[in-house]
């Protein structure tokens, strides 16, 4: 019989209801910004979306008036449980609108649309219910009898989640009683931006939430704002050292959550299909597009051959193309400067001797698209061990002994996640005590959940998003 | 182990780890014992995900037409009949009399009993005659009865034989004697060209585990099994879609090692196109497209075949059609 081809299966774009321009969203109203309007693209097809308008200095102003305006008037004395009410609506909301939001991130991200619906927006709305479950509950957190909200909080968000960012910042800033203004990352400002009208329809108090779309100067002028109580960034590690050098002294708050380069590490008893589905998971997910994705693979020896083996195999039978294709498993990359930094990264592994295998599975011609790719014959010392390449690439090191491993995962500047693999739970449990990351996956990887603390060590950043642990940063106790 | 019979001829090219798999008692439970574990949460989570994919269209079509080629009509019931025998022949020959481009199946499954009649109808027609037998459901009984069942099925001409496994000798870790066994009905199904072809049925919901499974699919191979078979039909939870994976895997692996093809049969409890087009999908992506062939992948369904039709109508005309319009068993 002929071979088996899977017939072309996408989503309608239509369903993302995609508008030709987008306007900012500044105290409960859709508003022309002062900046210049930017266009975000497709990056599956490299086409404009829409317009967007952006905010200038002035705009940053009057958000952050606006919101220190709702906070004080509103929100900020409204009981918990009246404003869980307005989180559970939006959650809900989300929930209505769930294929609209997932169709748009996929247009704007360039995320698989699987992705996008079985994940981000199922998530992003997750984690609205979660902490509306907080809200008439703060005093049973752990941070003493009555803790307060801090104030405004200003948010710059990435472009890799853009929905789920948002709701990582604006669910348990509102949850504790803070208001926020938000700025969604320039290539990907639109789900934001859908998410604001869901709290306008919710009928969130004007200037509870507000969304600045804008690129890094308006991101900069917003963090380093003297109007706001804390700041919460995700985002790269060296525009955190940025906000961190402009908020020292200022007694503000702050939260980083940036770069990983994470270390799944392989023990030789591990159950090895299943190891090989977390790895691809770890790394090609989101097209690596992850903080805490699963790029540096760490092998025992005696079964590096045949993992690597299975791992190509696997590899070959992703599907890489059009976003909005039900069946596609690898999506666009979201920017062509993000294409050419995992070009010239992946140029400079084969550069210092890595092996470098490409997935044979065909690429799009249009579009920005990188195919997977593995290095085998990684050293600690090349680049693509120690930077962050944000794409699908793999590095595969080997390691002999559990000590050995935990050196290797460890032997990183960042400390944001983990992956242990290992059918014996003393080595995991032991593995696990000795590694410095925020995140340590067990068999499974790249698990998210709104009820567990998420966030990093050393240039991973500080502060935990999600969970009890996750409020602490939006309360003053 | 204590066979008589001689153990069948391995692959020349096999890898040292099986070879040497098969020479004793200790040897088979120290290669199943070493056979990587298998994480149920990850199992079910990729067999989950990759059932999520959208078949549509002319794959749509190509899936239900391969689909219906890889069936075992099955019946096994106490009240079959010769006259039930004869609707399932038919049925088998010509699944839908209005649309003569309708593949036929791979093959009708019977009791033994029932073989002959099957193998009369059947004649020049390619559609093979499966028995089962081994003491079929249960396989409780002792060694002789079982070989005296594959005997009859064989003399019946059945082409194919459906045996089950001794579960109680595979749970008490007894590998050797479930290995011989297998490769005592082996040779009870003859030799050279026309020697019957082999299932052995796992009965993976009696075995408790994943790893089980992975190690009784080995096993099976080892001895000589043409095909595993995931289950009897009789007993619930039968094909679920992470089994079909360990054992894919197993298949995909044994290819690696031994450079031989073998094949399995998901049976029990698909009953839809929609179910069905999953297992394909497993194939495909975990074994590879080699497998997708009647002769390395089988449904054993009843109902299955009746839900093809009418999807594959709806495909090539457009609109739903009706049961009765097709004349189901």
């Amino acid at each position: 019989m002929a071979a088996w081809e899977y017939a072309p299966a996408p989503e309608s774009a239509a369903t993302g209801r995609l508008q030709p321009s987008y306007r900012m969203f500044l105290g409960g109203e859709f508003v022309d910004g002062s900046g210049e309007p930017l266009k975000t693209l497709n990056p599956a097809t490299e086409e404009v979306l829409a317009e967007v308008s952006t905010a200038n200095p002035s705009d940053i102003d009057d958000a952050v008036a606006a919101a220190r305006n709702a906070y004080g008037q509103v929100w900020g004395p409204m009981p918990g449980v009246e404003r869980a009410k307005y989180l559970f609506r939006i959650a809900r909301m989300m929930a209505e609108r769930s294929r609209e939001l997932a169709v748009l991130e996929t247009l704007d991200n360039g995320k698989p649309i699987r992705e996008s619906r079985d994940t981000d927006v199922p998530l992003a709305g997750a984690h609205f219910f979660y902490h509306a479950g907080w809200a008439d509950k703060l005093g049973y957190a752990g941070y003493g009898p009555d803790p307060k909200p801090l104030g405004v909080v200003g948010s710059v968000i990435p472009w890799n989640f853009p929905l789920l960012m948002a709701a990582w910042k604006i669910a348990p800033a509102l949850a504790a009683g803070n208001t926020i203004v938000l700025k969604p990352a320039e290539t990907t400002p639109l789900t934001a931006l859908v998410l604001a009208e869901i709290c306008q329809q919710a009928g969130l108090p004007p200037g509870v939430v507000n969304v600045l779309p804008g690129a890094g100067d308006v991101g900069a002028a917003l963090v380093g704002h003297p109007g706001l109580d804390k700041v919460a960034f995700t985002g790269s590690t060296d525009v955190g050292k940025q906000i961190q050098r402009t908020l020292a002294g200022t007694g503000r708050g702050l939260t980083l959550e940036l770069g990983g380069k994470a270390a799944n590490i392989v023990y030789d008893d591990a159950a090895l299909d299943q190891a090989v589905e977390g790895v691809v998971n770890g790394i090609f997910f989101n097209q690596g597009h992850v903080c805490c994705a699963g790029s540096r693979l760490l092998v025992q020896e005696s079964v590096a051959e045949e993992l690597v083996e299975l791992l190509q195999a696997r590899i070959s039978t992703l599907r890489i193309g059009d976003p909005l294709d039900k069946n596609t498993d690898v999506g666009a990359i979201n920017s062509r400067a993000q294409l050419e930094k995992i070009t010239e990264l992946t140029a400079a592994g084969e550069t210092e001797g890595a092996t470098r295998w490409t997935s044979p599975c065909p690429v799009p011609q249009r579009g920005l698209f990188f195919p997977p790719t593995l290095f085998t014959g990684v050293e600690q010392s090349m680049r693509i061990a120690r930077e962050e390449i944000f794409g699908p690439v793999l590095s595969v090191l080997t390691f002999r002994t559990p000590d050995e491993a935990v050196a290797k995962a460890n032997d990183t500047r960042y400390g944001l996640s983990a992956g242990i693999w290992t059918e014996k739970g003393s080595r995991m449990l032991w593995t696990a005590q000795r590694l410095r990351a925020g995140v340590v996956w067990e068999n499974t990887f790249n698990r998210f959940d709104p009820t567990a603390p998420f966030g990093g060590y050393k240039e991973s950043g500080f502060g935990r998003e999600g969970g009890r642990a996750g409020l602490e940063a939006y309360l003053a106790h | 182990m204590t066979s008589t019979v001689a153990a069948p001829q391995l692959p020349a090219e096999l890898s040292l780890d099986v070879a040497q798999a098969t020479t004793d008692e200790a040897s088979l439970r120290r290669f199943l014992r070493g056979l990587p574990g298998v994480d149920a949460v990850g199992l079910e989570l990729r067999a989950a995900t990759l059932a999520t994919r959208s078949i549509k269209r002319a794959s749509k079509v190509h899936a239900i037409d391969t689909a219906i080629s890889m069936i075992d009509l099955t019946t096994l019931e106490g009240a079959d009949t010769p006259g039930r025998v004869r609707a399932l022949c038919a049925k088998a020959r010509q699944p839908d009399r209005e649309r003569p481009d309708t593949p036929q199946v791979a093959a009708v499954c019977v009791y033994p009993d029932l073989a002959a009649q099957a193998v009369q109808l059947l004649r020049g027609t390619g559609i093979h005659v499966a028995a089962v037998a081994t003491a079929f459901p249960s396989g409780r009984s002792s060694r002789e009865i079982k070989l005296a069942d594959t005997e009859l099925a064989v003399a019946a001409g059945a082409s194919e034989v459906d045996m089950v496994i001794d579960r109680a000798a595979f749970l008490t870790g007894s590998y050797g004697r479930v290995f011989d066994e297998i490769v005592a009905v082996k040779a009870a199904c003859g030799t050279g060209e026309n020697r019957a072809h082999l299932k052995v049925i796992l009965e993976t919901g009696e075995l408790g585990s994943y790893d089980d499974v992975r190690r009784a699919s080995w096993l099976a191979l080892l001895a000589g099994a043409d095909m595993i078979k995931t289950s009897t039909g009789k007993i619930s939870p039968a094909a679920t879609l992470p089994v079909a994976h360990v054992m894919l895997q197993a298949l995909r692996d044994w290819y690696r090692r031994t450079g031989e093809y073998r094949g399995v049969k998901a049976a029990g409890g698909i009953r839809t196109t929609k179910e069905a087009i999953r297992f394909l999908v497993a194939v495909h992506e975990v074994a590879g497209e080699q497998w997708l062939t009647p002769d390395l992948f089988r449904f054993g369904a009843s109902s299955l075949l009746g839900d093809l039709l009418l999807q594959r109508r709806t495909q090539l005309e457009g609109h739903y059609a009706s049961p009765d319009q097709i004349g189901d068993l």
